[in-house]
């Protein structure tokens, strides 16, 4: 099945009345994701936003676990090598659905461990930059100049200050296990995100997807912008939506026509707001000149995939 | 039926085998590793049909055997003293999903100071987690309980994981004649698997470990308790069951020559063979003396002890292991067996002997006898006499008082 509009199903995995905030990204991207997978499907979260918005009121209608904060990626291992050892693992979509603090920080070494041994599931991190079920305090994949509750931002500093700046960029870490598929994707560009889905799930072996989920409230954006803000983070190239093969060949599959700058990302969402009013251009420089520098990076490694030609 | 020469840990892993476990996770650490190394073996050549997850953790060893379980198949690990501990948070996690993992221990002192050898701090520390603890004496028994192990898991009227524990070196490490059951045999008394409990189902989904707010969680503590106490109800079954077949009968406490003697000395594991040593040699003398080793210690037969214990003079409890501030941890449970009874209540004493695997021979046993004796013609003990440390080298001791070598 070639996904698009059309042939995505009618059909929502998810019952209605589930918790958490109106209009968050975190369970649009669950939802979606869903549509790919269908109801054979077994899901792993780890503990965070994503728990409580499944867990507790609306019930996905497949088998659904709660895990601990940082052994989603050890459960989706056992849970493999259980249905292995029954001879029922085909045709189950094994599906981990974590959030970056359960991802990049606590539970990195479980993850690294599966992928390593080479289960068969598809993972997908829904990023919100920070720890947000409890309050919205800064991770490893918060953004240098954020302002979270543990990075707070006063007269000597524009919130989350990193020395080396950069979050930690979990696509390549993943893809350096030389897993058969990992990926970034955006909410803005569903089909884009859908089709990694697809691809990923019909893998036998471990595949990742790193998917920027903004956070309503942790990111200061109103309820109907969640969207639009991840549409923003693809096209200033703070976010490149792109896919690593076998850990090495990389492909930017969302190229924008024109870069913007990063300043129409910022301005938008209130943890960024200190950096316009407190007097902090040059933490905005420094942030648009990484941005610079990986997305030519980026460019430069999809070209190295290409036998050096321009794609 | 064979008899052969093994080791406890070989007996652990020929034991998983036999249970036919479909899903093994474990990390390597002393004394445990060759549980997991010869259940390795076993998987590679196909000897055992399994899956074996070489984890990067005990963490995610247990976590791994969590999902095997909740995906509906038989379970086990192995572990010890650091790697136990590493895996505390899952452990309420496995008992509370009521998945029915066994797991043997090869217990082993818990650092600091690092020690590889023998105590039960390990799995006494992880007292509250919501699994059974057995406490095996030999290598024969460590092969036995991880079958009962896995009967009584599984029993619907319990559903909660099980750890044997065997001590680290002693059961571990020494070779002694076992004997294999038949594999028909066992299959009588441990049917095959089927998941009998809430397990990830197509079918039929579920949410796993959802939220409990508070007009609800109570419950499910209640139930994991009373699940734990069904075991004492039905373990006359599973023993007679297990006798019939195999010929060896088991309780949850052993007691050996207890019923008449004045004082009795009770505890948990392979020291206990010494303390039956001893007694023999005391009885031989005219002294009225027993021993009651604990097998069960979670769940905690109560009243057995309470009705074992009464009509002694004075008891002495050997814990391998310390509270610190408090004292024994086995003392706290037997004693506590004690007070409700009414009339006279043998006077007690707590024994810490066998840390960070110091030999508890046979002098230190009958330190320990001398001492009960003493303490059953004395009016009262006081709180120092209650708690005694019968091999301590005075003199270690004394140029190893921190606070005054590095406090000033
Ligand atoms: C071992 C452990 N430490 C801390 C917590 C508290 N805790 C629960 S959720 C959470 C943050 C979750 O962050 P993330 O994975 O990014 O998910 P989000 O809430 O942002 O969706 C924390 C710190 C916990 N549950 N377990
Ligand atoms: S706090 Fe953020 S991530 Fe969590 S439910 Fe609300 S919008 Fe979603």
């Amino acid at each position: 099945m070639e996904i698009s509009l059309k042939t995505l199903p009618d059909e929502e995995y998810v019952a209605p009345g589930r918790g958490g905030c109106p209009g968050c990204p975190a369970v649009l991207g669950c939802r979606m994701a869903s549509k790919v997978l269908g109801r054979n499907t077994i899901q792993v979260t780890s503990t965070g936003c994503m728990c409580v918005n499944y867990g507790y009121y609306g019930a996905p209608r497949y088998p659904f676990v709660h895990s601990l904060f940082e052994n989603a990626g050890a459960v989706i291992s056992g849970i493999d090598a259980s249905l292995k050892a029954q001879g029922k693992r085909d045709g189950v979509n094994l599906f981990g659905y974590c959030g970056d603090g359960g991802t990049v920080d606590i539970g990195l070494q479980a993850l690294s461990g599966a992928a390593e041994r080479g289960h068969r599931f598809l993972y997908i991190c829904y990023d919100n930059e920070g720890y947000m079920n409890t309050g919205s305090q800064r991770s490893g994949a918060t953004p240098p100049g954020a302002r979270t509750s543990t990075t707070p931002v006063s007269k000597l500093s524009p919130g989350e200050r990193r020395p080396f700046r950069r979050k930690k960029d979990m696509v390549r870490i993943m893809a350096a296990h030389g897993i058969p598929y990992a990926a970034s994707a955006s909410l803005a560009y569903p089909l884009d995100y859908l089709r990694k889905v697809k691809k990923a799930i019909e893998i036998d072996g471990p595949t990742y997807i790193h998917l920027q989920s903004p956070c309503l409230t942790g990111w200061g954006i109103p309820e109907s912008q969640g969207v639009a803000v991840a549409r923003l983070a693809v096209q200033t190239c703070v976010f490149p939506v792109y896919e690593v093969y076998d850990g090495n060949v990389f492909k930017i599959t969302v190229k924008p026509r024109e870069k913007k700058p990063i300043e129409e990302y910022l301005k938008v969402q209130g943890r960024f707001r200190h950096l316009f009013t407190d007097g902090w251009p040059e933490e905005i420089a420094k942030f648009q000149a990484e941005v610079d520098e990986n997305w030519r990076v980026l460019n430069a490694l999809e070209q190295m995939a290409n036998g050096g030609e321009n794609a | 039926m064979t008899r052969v020469f093994i080791s406890g840990t070989h007996a652990v892993a020929e034991a998983a085998d036999l249970a036919d476990v479909k899903v093994i996770a474990a990390y390597p650490i002393t004394p445990q590793t060759s549980i997991v190394e010869t259940l390795a073996r076993k998987v590679s050549s196909g000897e055992l049909k399994a899956e074996m997850v070489p984890v990067e953790s005990e963490h995610s060893a247990m976590s791994t055997v969590v999902g095997a379980s909740l995906a509906g198949a038989r379970a086990f690990t192995a572990s010890s003293s650091q790697g136990l501990a590493l895996m505390h948070e899952v452990l309420p996690y496995a008992s509370g999903l009521r998945l029915p993992i066994v797991m043997a221990i090869a217990n082993r002192a818990l650092a600091s100071p690092v020690s590889i050898f023998n105590d039960q701090q390990d799995s006494l520390s992880q007292r509250d987690s919501g699994w059974l603890q057995f406490y095996v004496k030999n290598a024969q028994e460590a092969l036995d309980f991880i079958l009962i192990a896995y009967r009584l898991a599984e029993d619907p009227r319990v559903l909660l994981p099980v750890m044997v524990c065997m001590d680290g070196f002693s059961i571990s490490h020494t070779s002694e004649p076992v004997e294999i059951p038949s594999r028909e045999l066992v299959r009588e008394f441990l049917p095959a698997f089927k998941a009998n409990y809430p397990h990830l189902d197509l079918e039929d989904p579920k949410v796993f470990n959802v939220m409990a707010f508070p007009d609800h969680f109570e419950e499910f503590q209640r139930d994991k308790h009373e699940s734990s106490r069904n075991v004492l109800v039905i373990t006359d079954e599973v023993y007679g069951d297990f006798n019939r077949l195999f010929g060896r009968q088991y309780g949850n406490v052993e007691y050996y020559q207890a019923s008449d003697a004045e004082v009795v000395l009770v505890g948990m594991g392979s020291m206990m063979g010494t303390v039956r040593d001893v007694v023999d040699a005391l009885r031989a003398a005219g002294q009225k003396v027993g021993m009651a080793r604990v097998a069960s210690y979670r769940p905690f037969p109560v009243s057995e002890i309470r009705s074992a214990l009464k009509s002694a003079r004075t008891i002495g409890v050997l814990d391998r292991d310390i509270s610190f501030g408090a004292g024994g941890i086995l003392y706290q449970d037997v004693v506590r067996s004690l007070y409700n009874e009414s009339g006279p209540r043998p006077r007690a004493i707590n024994f810490i002997v066998g840390l960070g695997g110091r030999d508890v021979s046979h002098r230190t046993i009958r330190t320990c006898f001398e001492r009960l004796f003493l303490a059953s013609d004395k009016e009262a003990l006081g709180t120092e006499g209650e708690l005694q440390w019968p091999d301590e080298n005075e003199k270690l001791l004394k140029t190893w008082e921190v606070g005054k070598t590095y406090g000033n």
